[in-house]
């Protein structure tokens, strides 16, 4: 396989699942925003913060308020992480590897393409926000579903599947961030008890993964276990042990693997030597943060092996 | 009923499925009763379902030139199939085999000993400054003796119903896709037609074109790696680039993915490492396909290919230099091809053509630009014509001087009153304007498609049928008398 097309492959399946995972990361704050009392509610901003785009939402001049935080992370064109551009980029990437993908998969990315810049851009309405982001995220759940039901387990899948798992792994990393920057984990104040577990509650839904946590968990919703849950279980497919499990399976099957496999495994590592028991906010996040350097890595190695062309060339000339 | 195919204007020019009475052409018949049957809803209704159709597949061409910069406009496919008669087709497919036959005779020739110089058929001075002429490819021999194994010749229909040959494309004829796209959407959109009628197959296309590009591997006991070379996602026929990859399963590549190493083999870059390539089909102009050999002032292209080529290590296909014979003043030669080259009378004719570079041509062309059609001898895509009965006083003494000034440039042939085919506009059936073009391919073997691509005219009156300016494209049916 060309480098440039497994590279292609690789991002075609990162950005498909960023979408969806960006839509995921939106219908849980807006959940939260509805669980909370009015006056503890930190609002939109954390949002723009976790994707790491504060940057590129300063420059546009507008306030965080949740209308413009929604527009730029939905439909904004000029915010390359937005879901418009997330999957304006998948087919992008689609259209340069279609003679490698079953033809089904381009026409459903170039449909969802065509879906996207018809009734996301610009943004949503408060009212239809919920049905538009339930259909990017199963129309990114179908784009999934069809290559598993479809696609030659070669080179070409391994590269999806490995890009796919590692945005997905990093995407619940900043979905549980998110929840982390409320700030609410260790808040002293007796009358905001209630709410913790009904926010841990919205991000498993948010993550499809609220009947999988109490199947597996069998305890009531709390901190700790979903945690545990959501970053180190080796079977609920969106928590972040199972999908590095899943990068390392498909990256065994690559040639010259010695190097990405030694990364991936050293981060499989650091996450089993970690203790989630009572961990406060500050620390969660800064766990999360390094987890995501790690994730970042993996990339790094993978980029550095499969897809830079003049790296090949050096050391295959 | 809405509609009767005697009110439909067939005068002036001739019509591929109704005949000036009304009735139809062989083989159209069930077709215009089945078009009867529809009334104007279920017309558009259809057209429409044919459009979401092309859309949800994303069939796509790219156009340049426009205010947005380059953009994906869905293909443009008329759903009224144009109609050939299969006894008809097999005439102008032997035509069609023994035109590329003698074109090939020709490229090998120009590179070689140059006969038909020698003999007086060719001026040698038409070769000398001819833009598409490569001094690089002088003496080599590519497999088989083949020069152009990919060839789309554009075929028109005149007003007394002759079939001539307009121009052969030689370089990167593009188009094979769309006819197979269409008739893929054209399937969906009258699947009752399929059943009844005996339309001739068109899909073993891809096939028959890897069997073409294999016969040509340096290696031939081994599987042949062939790969499809493309300029990349913004050019405008990269849809069909990915399509043809596609079809074929083959790597579709660009001028980065592959590397000459000191062995003079071609190789791509992959995630195993290096792999020996033995095929290109390449559909990049020879310009940017080796910044070493041709100096484009570009880094596109792959360094030592044509160094590669001319060892014999790499095939081309089309190979390089094959555009001498693309070129509308050879074109107008081909005729005398095929007596020296096959000792055979050409089964298609020409377009009667004036050469502007031969003196007396040329002044009867300047007095007659009202009535001519002009054109450059190496644009392609309908560029750089003066349609004479449609142009304006200044337009024409501008031709006028540019002929005067490069006369070798041009040439001018008759406004011909195109072939029409009724086509769907709005809720109505109107003729538009046609063109066909077959694709022929050359290896071991001459293979001609079955049909080709017919392109439309969209614009009423209008014959300019290119996708690029505006023009749509119809489904084409070899069919059985019936």
């Amino acid at each position: 396989m060309l480098s440039r097309v497994a590279e292609n492959l690789y991002w075609l399946a990162r950005y498909m699942e960023r979408a969806e995972n960006t839509a995921r990361l939106i219908q849980v704050n807006a959940n939260l925003m509805l669980d909370l009392p009015g006056g503890v509610a930190t609002g939109w901003e954390p949002l723009v913060r976790i994707v790491e785009a504060t940057d590129a939402y300063e420059a546009t001049g507008r306030n965080y308020s949740e209308r413009n935080v929604i527009a730029f992370l939905v439909g904004d064109y000029s915010n390359p992480g937005s879901i418009v551009s997330s999957i304006a980029s998948a087919r992008e990437n689609a259209r340069t590897v279609r003679d490698m993908i079953p033809r089904e998969v381009w026409e459903h990315v170039n449909d969802l393409h065509l879906y996207a810049r018809e009734h996301l851009k610009g943004g949503l309405h408060r009212r239809e926000r919920h049905s538009h982001l339930q259909y990017v995220i199963q129309g990114a759940q179908a784009f999934t579903g069809m290559l598993e039901g479809t696609m030659n387990r070669g080179t070409g899948y391994r590269f999806l599947s490995a890009g796919r798992y590692l945005e997905r792994a990093d995407m619940t990393g900043r979905i549980i961030d998110v929840r982390s920057s409320s700030l609410l984990i260790d808040s002293g104040t007796e009358g905001l008890k209630p709410y913790q577990n009904i926010q841990w509650m919205s991000v498993l839904k948010s993550l499809t993964g609220y009947q999988m946590y109490r199947l597996k968990m069998r305890v009531r919703v709390h901190s700790d276990a979903v945690l545990e849950f959501l970053i180190l279980d080796d079977e609920f497919p969106r928590a972040v042990y199972s999908c590095l499990g899943n990068v390392e399976f498909q990256v065994a099957s690559l040639p010259n693997n010695a190097g990405p496999l030694r990364v991936i495994t050293r981060l499989r590592r650091h996450l089993q030597a970690q203790s989630l028991q009572g961990v406060s906010a500050d620390d969660l996040h800064d766990f999360i943060v390094a987890m995501l350097d790690g994730l970042g890595d993996i990339h790094e190695a993978l980029s550095q092996t499969y897809f830079d062309p003049e790296e090949t060339r050096r050391e295959r000339l | 009923m809405t509609f009767s195919w005697e009110d439909y204007p067939v005068a002036g020019h001739w019509d591929e499925l109704v005949r000036p009475d009304g009735r139809a052409r062989a083989g159209a018949s069930r077709l215009l009763r089945t078009l009867l049957r529809l009334d104007p809803d279920e017309l558009a209704l259809r057209q429409g379902a044919a459009d979401l159709a092309i859309k949800a597949m994303g069939i796509t061409f790219t156009v340049y030139h426009q205010e947005e910069g380059s953009i994906d406009r869905a293909w443009p496919l008329d759903i009224i199939p144009r109609i050939i008669a299969l006894r008809e087709w097999q005439r102008i497919e032997r035509g069609l085999a023994q035109r590329v036959r003698a074109l090939n005779a020709f490229i090998d020739d120009v590179y070689h000993d140059r006969e038909i110089v020698k003999a007086g058929h060719f001026p040698a001075a038409y070769l000398e400054n001819s833009a598409n002429y490569r001094p690089q490819c002088q003496g080599v021999s590519p497999p088989l003796g083949i020069w152009a194994h990919i060839c789309g010749s554009d075929l028109v229909r005149a007003a007394d119903g002759t079939v001539y040959v307009l121009e052969d494309n030689l370089r990167v004829p593009s188009g094979v896709s769309y006819m197979l796209e269409n008739r893929k959407v054209i399937k969906r959109v009258f699947p009752e037609l399929f059943e009844k009628f005996a339309i001739q197959p068109v899909d073993d296309y891809p096939s028959q074109l890897f069997d073409t590009l294999a016969a040509l591997s340096p290696r031939p006991s081994d599987y042949p790696e062939v790969v499809v070379l493309t300029p990349g996602i913004y050019n405008s026929a990269y849809f069909e680039h990915a399509y043809l990859a596609q079809q074929m399963g083959c790597e579709l590549v660009e001028g980065r993915d592959l590397v000459v190493a000191d062995d003079d083999c071609v190789y791509a870059r992959t995630v195993e490492g290096l792999t020996r390539v033995d095929v290109i089909y390449r559909r990049v102009d020879d310009a940017f396909l080796d910044p070493e050999a041709f100096d484009s002032g570009t880094m596109l292209g792959v360094p030592g290919l044509m160094r590669a080529w001319q060892r014999g290590t790499v095939a081309l296909a089309n190979a390089p230099g094959a555009g001498v014979a693309d070129d509308k003043l050879v074109y107008t030669f081909v005729p005398d091809m095929i007596r020296f080259y096959l000792d055979e009378e050409p089964l298609l004719p020409n377009v009667p053509s004036w050469l502007c570079a031969d003196a007396e041509s040329r002044r009867y062309v300047l007095e007659h630009l009202h009535e001519l059609v002009v054109k450059p001898v190496n644009e392609s895509g309908g560029y750089g014509m003066l349609i004479g009965p449609a142009s304006t006083r200044a337009e024409r003494d501008g031709f006028a001087s540019q002929i005067r000034r490069h006369p070798r440039n041009y040439i001018a042939q008759p406004t011909l009153a195109l072939s029409t085919v009724p086509t769907v506009i709005g809720d109505r059936i109107e003729p538009r304007h046609v063109d066909l073009r077959p694709f022929i391919l050359s290896s071991d073997r001459v293979h001609v498609t079955m049909g080709g691509l017919t392109r439309v005219a969209m614009r009423k009156g209008s014959l300019v049928v290119n996708s690029s300016q505006g023009g749509g494209s119809k489904d084409t049916w070899i069919v059985g008398a019936g």
